[in-house]
Protein backbone atom coordinates (compact mmCIF):
# COMPACT_ATOMS: atom_id res chain seq x y z
CA UNK A 1 0.00 0.00 0.00
CA UNK A 2 1.30 3.30 -0.89
CA UNK A 3 0.65 5.80 1.62
CA UNK A 4 1.04 9.86 2.45
CA UNK A 5 4.07 11.12 3.42
CA UNK A 6 3.53 13.01 6.55
CA UNK A 7 4.31 11.02 9.85
CA UNK A 8 1.33 11.00 11.53
CA UNK A 9 -1.10 9.51 8.88
CA UNK A 10 0.78 6.42 8.27
CA UNK A 11 0.59 5.05 11.64
CA UNK A 12 -3.22 5.81 11.75
CA UNK A 13 -4.02 4.39 8.23
CA UNK A 14 -2.16 1.60 9.20
CA UNK A 15 -3.71 1.24 11.97
CA UNK A 16 -7.57 1.88 10.44
CA UNK A 17 -6.67 -0.70 7.94
CA UNK A 18 -5.98 -4.16 9.85
CA UNK A 19 -9.55 -3.84 11.62
CA UNK A 20 -10.92 -4.16 8.18
CA UNK A 21 -8.99 -7.00 7.37
CA UNK A 22 -9.76 -8.73 10.34
CA UNK A 23 -13.40 -8.45 9.94
CA UNK A 24 -13.09 -10.12 6.21
CA UNK A 25 -11.27 -12.75 8.98
CA UNK A 26 -14.57 -12.96 10.87
CA UNK A 27 -16.92 -13.03 8.18
CA UNK A 28 -15.00 -16.21 7.31
CA UNK A 29 -15.60 -17.59 10.65
CA UNK A 30 -19.34 -16.33 10.32
CA UNK A 31 -19.85 -18.84 7.36
CA UNK A 32 -18.19 -22.25 9.59
CA UNK A 33 -20.47 -22.68 12.26
CA UNK A 34 -17.95 -25.34 14.02
CA UNK A 35 -16.18 -22.70 15.86
CA UNK A 36 -18.76 -19.57 17.04
CA UNK A 37 -17.16 -19.38 20.40
CA UNK A 38 -13.71 -18.85 18.57
CA UNK A 39 -15.20 -16.56 16.05
CA UNK A 40 -17.20 -14.45 18.70
CA UNK A 41 -13.80 -13.36 20.66
CA UNK A 42 -12.68 -12.26 17.26
CA UNK A 43 -15.70 -10.06 17.13
CA UNK A 44 -14.66 -8.63 20.15
CA UNK A 45 -11.33 -7.66 19.39
CA UNK A 46 -12.30 -6.06 16.81
CA UNK A 47 -14.79 -4.05 18.30
CA UNK A 48 -12.59 -3.16 20.48
CA UNK A 49 -9.43 -2.16 18.67
CA UNK A 50 -12.27 -0.22 16.33
CA UNK A 51 -13.51 1.91 19.18
CA UNK A 52 -10.04 2.27 19.85
CA UNK A 53 -8.62 3.40 16.83
CA UNK A 54 -11.16 5.63 16.00
CA UNK A 55 -11.30 7.14 19.25
CA UNK A 56 -7.17 7.79 19.11
CA UNK A 57 -7.93 8.89 15.68
CA UNK A 58 -10.36 11.32 16.97
CA UNK A 59 -8.10 12.73 19.51
CA UNK A 60 -5.24 13.03 16.97
CA UNK A 61 -7.20 14.68 13.90
CA UNK A 62 -7.26 18.13 15.14
CA UNK A 63 -3.28 18.36 14.94
CA UNK A 64 -1.92 18.10 11.34
CA UNK A 65 -4.97 20.10 10.05
CA UNK A 66 -3.91 22.85 11.84
CA UNK A 67 0.06 22.29 10.95
CA UNK A 68 -0.16 21.21 7.59
CA UNK A 69 -2.59 23.54 5.19
CA UNK A 70 -3.56 21.96 2.00
CA UNK A 71 -1.28 19.13 2.00
CA UNK A 72 -2.91 17.73 4.74
CA UNK A 73 -6.49 18.31 3.80
CA UNK A 74 -6.80 15.99 0.85
CA UNK A 75 -5.95 12.85 3.34
CA UNK A 76 -7.41 14.30 6.35
CA UNK A 77 -10.54 13.94 4.17
CA UNK A 78 -9.48 10.33 3.24
CA UNK A 79 -9.00 9.75 6.71
CA UNK A 80 -12.33 11.06 7.55
CA UNK A 81 -13.84 9.10 4.41
CA UNK A 82 -11.95 6.24 5.67
CA UNK A 83 -12.55 6.46 9.59
CA UNK A 84 -16.57 6.80 8.77
CA UNK A 85 -16.27 3.46 6.35
CA UNK A 86 -14.36 1.54 9.52
CA UNK A 87 -17.54 2.98 11.89
CA UNK A 88 -20.14 1.56 9.27
CA UNK A 89 -18.41 -1.06 8.87
CA UNK A 90 -18.13 -1.81 12.44
CA UNK A 91 -22.05 -1.35 13.39
CA UNK A 92 -22.64 -4.03 10.60
CA UNK A 93 -20.03 -6.18 12.02
CA UNK A 94 -21.96 -6.09 15.54
CA UNK A 95 -25.64 -6.55 13.57
CA UNK A 96 -24.03 -9.32 12.05
CA UNK A 97 -22.73 -10.94 14.84
CA UNK A 98 -25.75 -10.06 16.90
CA UNK A 99 -28.05 -11.62 13.89
CA UNK A 100 -25.85 -14.81 14.18
CA UNK A 101 -25.95 -15.58 17.36
CA UNK A 102 -30.10 -15.29 17.56
CA UNK A 103 -30.19 -17.77 14.79
CA UNK A 104 -27.80 -20.31 16.70
CA UNK A 105 -30.24 -19.37 19.71
CA UNK A 106 -33.41 -20.19 18.21
CA UNK A 107 -31.65 -23.31 16.54
CA UNK A 108 -30.49 -24.33 19.95
CA UNK A 109 -34.32 -24.08 21.24
CA UNK A 110 -35.76 -26.13 17.77
CA UNK A 111 -32.85 -29.15 18.67
CA UNK A 112 -33.90 -29.10 22.25
CA UNK A 113 -37.76 -29.23 21.19
CA UNK A 114 -36.91 -32.07 18.25
CA UNK A 115 -35.48 -34.23 21.16
CA UNK A 116 -38.03 -34.04 23.23
CA UNK A 117 -40.90 -34.57 20.58
CA UNK A 118 -38.14 -37.53 20.13
CA UNK A 119 -38.22 -39.31 23.17
CA UNK A 120 -41.90 -38.44 23.54
CA UNK A 121 -42.42 -40.50 20.23
CA UNK A 122 -40.19 -43.32 21.42
CA UNK A 123 -42.17 -43.61 24.53
CA UNK A 124 -45.16 -43.95 22.86
CA UNK A 125 -43.73 -46.49 21.08
CA UNK A 126 -44.81 -44.95 17.26
CA UNK A 127 -41.06 -46.00 15.88
CA UNK A 128 -37.90 -47.96 16.52
CA UNK A 129 -35.51 -45.27 17.40
CA UNK A 130 -32.03 -46.00 14.90
CA UNK A 131 -28.85 -47.29 15.83
CA UNK A 132 -27.18 -45.81 18.45
CA UNK A 133 -30.17 -43.09 19.81
CA UNK A 134 -32.40 -45.71 21.01
CA UNK A 135 -29.57 -47.75 22.48
CA UNK A 136 -27.85 -44.89 24.33
CA UNK A 137 -31.82 -43.60 25.55
CA UNK A 138 -32.65 -47.24 26.91
CA UNK A 139 -35.80 -48.02 24.52
CA UNK A 140 -36.74 -51.38 24.45
CA UNK A 141 -37.85 -50.84 21.40
CA UNK A 142 -41.18 -52.10 20.78
CA UNK A 143 -43.66 -50.43 18.55
CA UNK A 144 -47.76 -50.27 19.60
CA UNK A 145 -48.47 -53.10 17.25
CA UNK A 146 -51.95 -51.36 15.89
CA UNK A 147 -50.28 -48.52 14.53
CA UNK A 148 -47.17 -50.81 13.04
CA UNK A 149 -49.79 -52.74 11.21
CA UNK A 150 -52.17 -49.76 10.14
CA UNK A 151 -49.06 -47.67 9.00
CA UNK A 152 -47.44 -50.50 6.66
CA UNK A 153 -51.17 -50.97 5.60
CA UNK A 154 -51.68 -47.51 4.43
CA UNK A 155 -48.51 -47.55 2.99
CA UNK A 156 -49.43 -50.32 0.46
CA UNK A 157 -53.01 -48.75 0.40
CA UNK A 158 -51.68 -45.50 -0.96
CA UNK A 159 -49.76 -47.38 -4.30
CA UNK A 160 -52.90 -49.52 -4.57
CA UNK A 161 -54.51 -46.16 -4.71
CA UNK A 162 -52.05 -44.88 -7.82
CA UNK A 163 -52.46 -47.68 -9.34
CA UNK A 164 -56.15 -47.83 -9.62
CA UNK A 165 -55.70 -43.89 -10.76
CA UNK A 166 -53.94 -44.71 -13.48
CA UNK A 167 -56.49 -47.38 -14.25
CA UNK A 168 -59.31 -44.57 -14.11
CA UNK A 169 -57.35 -42.32 -16.36
CA UNK A 170 -57.23 -45.12 -18.99
CA UNK A 171 -60.52 -46.62 -18.76
CA UNK A 172 -61.96 -42.99 -19.34
CA UNK A 173 -59.68 -42.19 -22.36
CA UNK A 174 -60.25 -45.67 -23.90
CA UNK A 175 -63.83 -46.80 -25.49
CA UNK A 176 -64.64 -49.19 -22.89
CA UNK A 177 -68.55 -50.29 -21.95
CA UNK A 178 -70.29 -48.95 -19.19
CA UNK A 179 -70.69 -52.38 -17.37
CA UNK A 180 -66.63 -52.58 -17.49
CA UNK A 181 -66.00 -48.80 -16.20
CA UNK A 182 -68.62 -49.85 -13.51
CA UNK A 183 -66.17 -52.29 -12.16
CA UNK A 184 -63.54 -49.89 -12.18
CA UNK A 185 -65.53 -47.57 -10.33
CA UNK A 186 -66.62 -50.38 -7.58
CA UNK A 187 -62.80 -51.31 -7.48
CA UNK A 188 -62.28 -47.39 -6.37
CA UNK A 189 -65.04 -47.04 -3.70
CA UNK A 190 -64.36 -50.62 -2.29
CA UNK A 191 -61.15 -49.17 -1.44
CA UNK A 192 -61.63 -46.31 0.34
CA UNK A 193 -64.21 -48.48 2.10
CA UNK A 194 -61.05 -50.49 3.17
CA UNK A 195 -59.18 -47.51 4.37
CA UNK A 196 -62.59 -46.27 6.57
CA UNK A 197 -62.38 -49.71 7.82
CA UNK A 198 -58.63 -50.07 8.69
CA UNK A 199 -58.76 -46.49 10.01
CA UNK A 200 -61.81 -48.21 12.62
CA UNK A 201 -58.99 -50.31 13.78
CA UNK A 202 -56.22 -48.50 14.03
CA UNK A 203 -59.26 -46.11 15.85
CA UNK A 204 -59.47 -49.09 18.91
CA UNK A 205 -56.43 -49.06 19.66
CA UNK A 206 -55.00 -45.35 19.18
CA UNK A 207 -57.74 -43.05 18.48
CA UNK A 208 -55.12 -39.66 18.99
CA UNK A 209 -53.34 -41.58 16.45
CA UNK A 210 -55.71 -41.17 14.22
CA UNK A 211 -56.86 -37.76 15.12
CA UNK A 212 -53.56 -36.51 14.84
CA UNK A 213 -53.59 -37.60 11.27
CA UNK A 214 -49.91 -38.40 12.03
CA UNK A 215 -49.77 -41.26 8.57
CA UNK A 216 -51.14 -38.40 6.08
CA UNK A 217 -48.78 -35.20 4.80
CA UNK A 218 -48.91 -32.06 6.54
CA UNK A 219 -50.72 -30.38 3.71
CA UNK A 220 -53.61 -33.04 4.14
CA UNK A 221 -53.49 -32.47 7.64
CA UNK A 222 -54.49 -28.52 7.54
CA UNK A 223 -57.47 -29.60 6.12
CA UNK A 224 -58.79 -32.44 8.68
CA UNK A 225 -62.02 -32.71 10.56
CA UNK A 226 -62.39 -35.56 13.11
CA UNK A 227 -59.79 -37.37 11.15
CA UNK A 228 -60.41 -37.10 7.74
CA UNK A 229 -61.43 -34.50 4.95
CA UNK A 230 -64.80 -32.86 5.69
CA UNK A 231 -67.42 -33.88 3.11
CA UNK A 232 -69.16 -31.33 2.70
CA UNK A 233 -65.06 -29.94 1.11
CA UNK A 234 -64.93 -33.11 -0.76
CA UNK A 235 -68.63 -32.33 -2.54
CA UNK A 236 -67.40 -28.67 -3.22
CA UNK A 237 -64.19 -30.01 -4.77
CA UNK A 238 -65.94 -32.83 -7.20
CA UNK A 239 -68.67 -30.92 -8.31
CA UNK A 240 -66.49 -28.48 -10.18
CA UNK A 241 -64.96 -31.25 -11.87
CA UNK A 242 -68.45 -32.94 -12.78
CA UNK A 243 -70.13 -30.52 -15.67
CA UNK A 244 -72.32 -31.39 -17.08
CA UNK A 245 -74.97 -32.33 -14.67
CA UNK A 246 -78.83 -32.33 -15.03
CA UNK A 247 -80.88 -30.04 -13.22
CA UNK A 248 -81.96 -33.17 -11.28
CA UNK A 249 -78.38 -34.38 -10.39
CA UNK A 250 -77.92 -31.09 -9.41
CA UNK A 251 -80.86 -30.48 -7.23
CA UNK A 252 -79.62 -34.18 -5.83
CA UNK A 253 -76.00 -33.13 -5.10
CA UNK A 254 -77.41 -29.83 -3.36
CA UNK A 255 -79.35 -31.91 -1.05
CA UNK A 256 -76.45 -33.69 -0.02
CA UNK A 257 -74.39 -30.95 0.53
CA UNK A 258 -76.84 -29.81 2.91
CA UNK A 259 -77.44 -32.65 4.49
CA UNK A 260 -73.41 -32.74 5.14
CA UNK A 261 -73.69 -29.79 6.36
CA UNK A 262 -75.89 -30.36 8.67
CA UNK A 263 -74.78 -33.72 10.05
CA UNK A 264 -71.01 -32.11 10.24
CA UNK A 265 -72.05 -29.33 12.06
CA UNK A 266 -74.16 -31.82 14.79
CA UNK A 267 -71.18 -34.07 14.79
CA UNK A 268 -68.68 -30.95 15.30
CA UNK A 269 -70.87 -29.38 18.18
CA UNK A 270 -71.06 -32.81 19.81
CA UNK A 271 -66.95 -32.75 19.65
CA UNK A 272 -67.25 -29.93 21.21
CA UNK A 273 -69.62 -31.00 24.08
CA UNK A 274 -67.32 -34.22 24.80
CA UNK A 275 -64.19 -31.14 25.09
CA UNK A 276 -66.05 -29.45 27.76
CA UNK A 277 -67.11 -32.46 29.56
CA UNK A 278 -63.15 -33.88 29.25
CA UNK A 279 -61.96 -30.64 30.75
CA UNK A 280 -64.51 -30.33 33.51
CA UNK A 281 -63.65 -33.32 34.82
CA UNK A 282 -60.18 -33.35 34.81
CA UNK A 283 -60.44 -29.92 36.49
CA UNK A 284 -62.65 -30.81 39.16
CA UNK A 285 -61.82 -30.32 42.53
CA UNK A 286 -58.98 -28.41 43.58
CA UNK A 287 -56.52 -27.82 41.12
CA UNK A 288 -52.51 -27.54 42.52
CA UNK A 289 -53.10 -30.04 45.09
CA UNK A 290 -50.81 -32.86 43.84
CA UNK A 291 -53.13 -35.97 43.65
CA UNK A 292 -55.71 -35.88 40.83
CA UNK A 293 -55.81 -39.90 39.75
CA UNK A 294 -59.53 -39.84 40.30
CA UNK A 295 -60.27 -37.11 37.83
CA UNK A 296 -57.80 -38.36 35.03
CA UNK A 297 -59.23 -41.91 35.38
CA UNK A 298 -62.90 -40.08 34.85
CA UNK A 299 -61.59 -38.22 32.29
CA UNK A 300 -60.05 -41.63 30.56
CA UNK A 301 -63.61 -42.63 30.51
CA UNK A 302 -65.26 -39.80 28.99
CA UNK A 303 -62.72 -39.54 26.35
CA UNK A 304 -63.32 -43.15 25.29
CA UNK A 305 -66.28 -42.15 23.05
CA UNK A 306 -63.97 -39.91 20.55
CA UNK A 307 -63.97 -43.46 18.99
CA UNK A 308 -67.59 -43.22 18.12
CA UNK A 309 -66.77 -39.45 16.78
CA UNK A 310 -64.09 -40.66 14.65
CA UNK A 311 -66.52 -44.05 13.33
CA UNK A 312 -69.19 -41.79 12.92
CA UNK A 313 -67.52 -38.83 10.71
CA UNK A 314 -66.08 -42.37 8.57
CA UNK A 315 -69.49 -43.36 8.26
CA UNK A 316 -70.43 -40.03 7.05
CA UNK A 317 -67.30 -39.88 4.60
CA UNK A 318 -68.80 -43.54 3.24
CA UNK A 319 -72.13 -42.63 3.07
CA UNK A 320 -71.12 -39.54 1.13
CA UNK A 321 -69.47 -41.43 -1.44
CA UNK A 322 -72.20 -44.21 -1.36
CA UNK A 323 -74.21 -41.18 -2.47
CA UNK A 324 -73.09 -39.40 -5.00
CA UNK A 325 -72.23 -42.53 -6.90
CA UNK A 326 -75.86 -43.38 -6.90
CA UNK A 327 -76.81 -39.79 -7.98
CA UNK A 328 -74.13 -39.34 -10.80
CA UNK A 329 -73.57 -42.00 -13.84
CA UNK A 330 -71.00 -44.17 -14.17
CA UNK A 331 -68.50 -41.84 -16.40
CA UNK A 332 -69.01 -39.32 -14.08
CA UNK A 333 -68.44 -41.37 -10.95
CA UNK A 334 -64.84 -42.45 -13.11
CA UNK A 335 -64.39 -38.86 -13.88
CA UNK A 336 -65.17 -37.66 -9.97
CA UNK A 337 -62.79 -40.84 -8.27
CA UNK A 338 -60.08 -40.11 -10.56
CA UNK A 339 -60.48 -35.94 -9.81
CA UNK A 340 -60.97 -36.98 -6.05
CA UNK A 341 -57.44 -38.78 -6.11
CA UNK A 342 -55.66 -36.56 -8.07
CA UNK A 343 -57.13 -33.58 -5.49
CA UNK A 344 -54.97 -35.58 -2.54
CA UNK A 345 -52.16 -36.22 -4.63
CA UNK A 346 -51.71 -32.35 -5.17
CA UNK A 347 -52.28 -31.96 -1.34
CA UNK A 348 -49.14 -34.02 -1.11
CA UNK A 349 -47.07 -32.40 -3.37
CA UNK A 350 -47.93 -29.45 -1.76
CA UNK A 351 -46.52 -31.03 1.37
CA UNK A 352 -43.61 -32.10 0.16
CA UNK A 353 -42.82 -28.65 -1.93
CA UNK A 354 -43.47 -26.61 1.63
CA UNK A 355 -41.43 -28.80 3.68
CA UNK A 356 -38.20 -28.52 0.93
CA UNK A 357 -38.85 -25.14 -0.22
CA UNK A 358 -36.25 -22.67 1.71
CA UNK A 359 -36.96 -20.14 4.04
CA UNK A 360 -34.96 -17.15 5.67
CA UNK A 361 -33.53 -17.66 8.66
CA UNK A 362 -35.39 -16.32 11.45
CA UNK B 1 -90.13 -53.60 27.62
CA UNK B 2 -93.42 -51.92 28.70
CA UNK B 3 -91.95 -48.99 30.30
CA UNK B 4 -89.62 -48.54 26.90
CA UNK B 5 -92.30 -49.19 24.55
CA UNK B 6 -94.50 -46.40 26.78
CA UNK B 7 -92.25 -44.12 26.50
CA UNK B 8 -91.34 -44.63 22.89
CA UNK B 9 -95.03 -44.57 21.49
CA UNK B 10 -95.75 -41.28 21.71
CA UNK B 11 -96.85 -39.75 18.46
CA UNK B 12 -93.04 -38.23 18.79
CA UNK B 13 -89.43 -38.06 18.03
CA UNK B 14 -88.18 -39.85 20.67
CA UNK B 15 -84.41 -40.03 21.74
CA UNK B 16 -83.11 -42.87 24.15
CA UNK B 17 -79.51 -41.03 25.32
CA UNK B 18 -77.49 -40.80 28.58
CA UNK B 19 -76.24 -37.30 30.31
CA UNK B 20 -72.99 -38.12 29.63
CA UNK B 21 -73.21 -39.06 25.98
CA UNK B 22 -71.81 -36.07 23.78
CA UNK B 23 -73.18 -38.63 20.65
CA UNK B 24 -76.60 -38.12 21.98
CA UNK B 25 -76.02 -34.35 22.13
CA UNK B 26 -75.04 -34.40 18.50
CA UNK B 27 -78.31 -36.22 17.52
CA UNK B 28 -80.66 -33.52 19.21
CA UNK B 29 -78.84 -30.78 17.72
CA UNK B 30 -78.87 -32.56 14.22
CA UNK B 31 -82.61 -32.69 14.94
CA UNK B 32 -83.21 -28.99 16.22
CA UNK B 33 -81.50 -27.90 13.05
CA UNK B 34 -84.12 -29.74 11.16
CA UNK B 35 -86.83 -28.48 13.32
CA UNK B 36 -87.67 -31.22 15.87
CA UNK B 37 -87.81 -31.19 19.36
CA UNK B 38 -87.17 -34.41 20.22
CA UNK B 39 -88.04 -35.88 23.23
CA UNK B 40 -84.82 -37.07 25.10
CA UNK B 41 -84.94 -39.75 27.67
CA UNK B 42 -81.35 -40.12 29.71
CA UNK B 43 -81.37 -43.66 30.64
CA UNK B 44 -78.88 -43.56 33.68
CA UNK B 45 -80.79 -41.30 35.21
CA UNK B 46 -83.97 -43.92 35.06
CA UNK B 47 -84.35 -46.43 38.24
CA UNK B 48 -85.40 -48.77 35.04
CA UNK B 49 -82.67 -47.51 33.23
CA UNK B 50 -80.65 -50.60 33.01
CA UNK B 51 -84.08 -52.74 31.72
CA UNK B 52 -84.27 -50.30 29.22
CA UNK B 53 -80.85 -50.54 28.10
CA UNK B 54 -81.23 -54.72 27.73
CA UNK B 55 -84.12 -53.78 25.64
CA UNK B 56 -82.92 -51.82 23.46
CA UNK B 57 -79.80 -54.18 22.98
CA UNK B 58 -82.19 -56.63 22.39
CA UNK B 59 -84.09 -54.74 19.90
CA UNK B 60 -80.70 -54.75 17.63
CA UNK B 61 -78.95 -51.76 18.86
CA UNK B 62 -74.73 -52.17 18.83
CA UNK B 63 -74.71 -49.43 21.75
CA UNK B 64 -77.69 -48.91 23.35
CA UNK B 65 -77.33 -44.95 23.45
CA UNK B 66 -78.14 -43.05 20.94
CA UNK B 67 -81.50 -45.23 20.15
CA UNK B 68 -83.91 -42.96 18.23
CA UNK B 69 -87.93 -43.82 17.48
CA UNK B 70 -89.78 -41.41 15.48
CA UNK B 71 -93.57 -42.08 15.80
CA UNK B 72 -93.26 -44.98 17.91
CA UNK B 73 -91.14 -47.02 15.40
CA UNK B 74 -87.14 -47.88 15.76
CA UNK B 75 -85.11 -46.11 13.32
CA UNK B 76 -81.74 -47.16 14.89
CA UNK B 77 -78.99 -45.26 16.20
CA UNK B 78 -76.34 -42.96 14.85
CA UNK B 79 -75.41 -44.75 11.66
CA UNK B 80 -78.87 -45.17 10.59
CA UNK B 81 -80.06 -41.53 11.16
CA UNK B 82 -76.99 -40.17 9.17
CA UNK B 83 -77.72 -42.99 6.44
CA UNK B 84 -81.01 -42.31 6.18
CA UNK B 85 -80.38 -38.36 6.24
CA UNK B 86 -77.74 -38.60 3.80
CA UNK B 87 -80.37 -40.49 1.53
CA UNK B 88 -82.76 -37.66 1.67
CA UNK B 89 -85.53 -40.12 3.81
CA UNK B 90 -84.92 -38.06 7.38
CA UNK B 91 -86.83 -35.58 6.43
CA UNK B 92 -89.75 -36.54 4.96
CA UNK B 93 -89.81 -38.80 8.09
CA UNK B 94 -89.70 -35.92 10.42
CA UNK B 95 -92.19 -33.79 8.51
CA UNK B 96 -94.88 -34.36 10.87
CA UNK B 97 -92.99 -33.76 13.79
CA UNK B 98 -91.89 -29.92 12.51
CA UNK B 99 -92.21 -27.48 14.70
CA UNK B 100 -90.30 -24.12 12.99
CA UNK B 101 -90.82 -20.84 15.56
Amino acid sequence: MDFPSTQFVPSRIMGTYQPIHQIGMWGENFKSIGNPSISASVIVEVDNKLENESETASHEMPAPSCKHDQEASKPFDKIQRRLAQNREAARKSRLRKKAYVQQLESSRLKLMQLEKELEQAREQGLYIGGGLEAGHLGFSGAVSPGIAVFEMEYKHWMQVQNRQLGELRTALNAQISDIELRIVVENGMSHYFELFRMKSTVAKADVFYVMSGTWKTSAERFFSWIGGFRPSELLKVLVAQLDPLTDQQIFEVCNLKQSCQQAEDALSQGMEKLQETVSATLAAGQLGQGTYFPQVAMAMEKLEALVCFVNQADHLRQETLQQMSHILTTRQAARGLLALGEYIQRLQDLSTLWATHPREPA
Amino acid sequence: MDKLMRLASGKDVVVFSKSSCCLCYAITILFQELGVTSTVHEIDQDPEGREIEKTLMRLGCNAPVPAIFVGGRLVGSTNEVMSLHLSGGLIPMLKPYQTWC
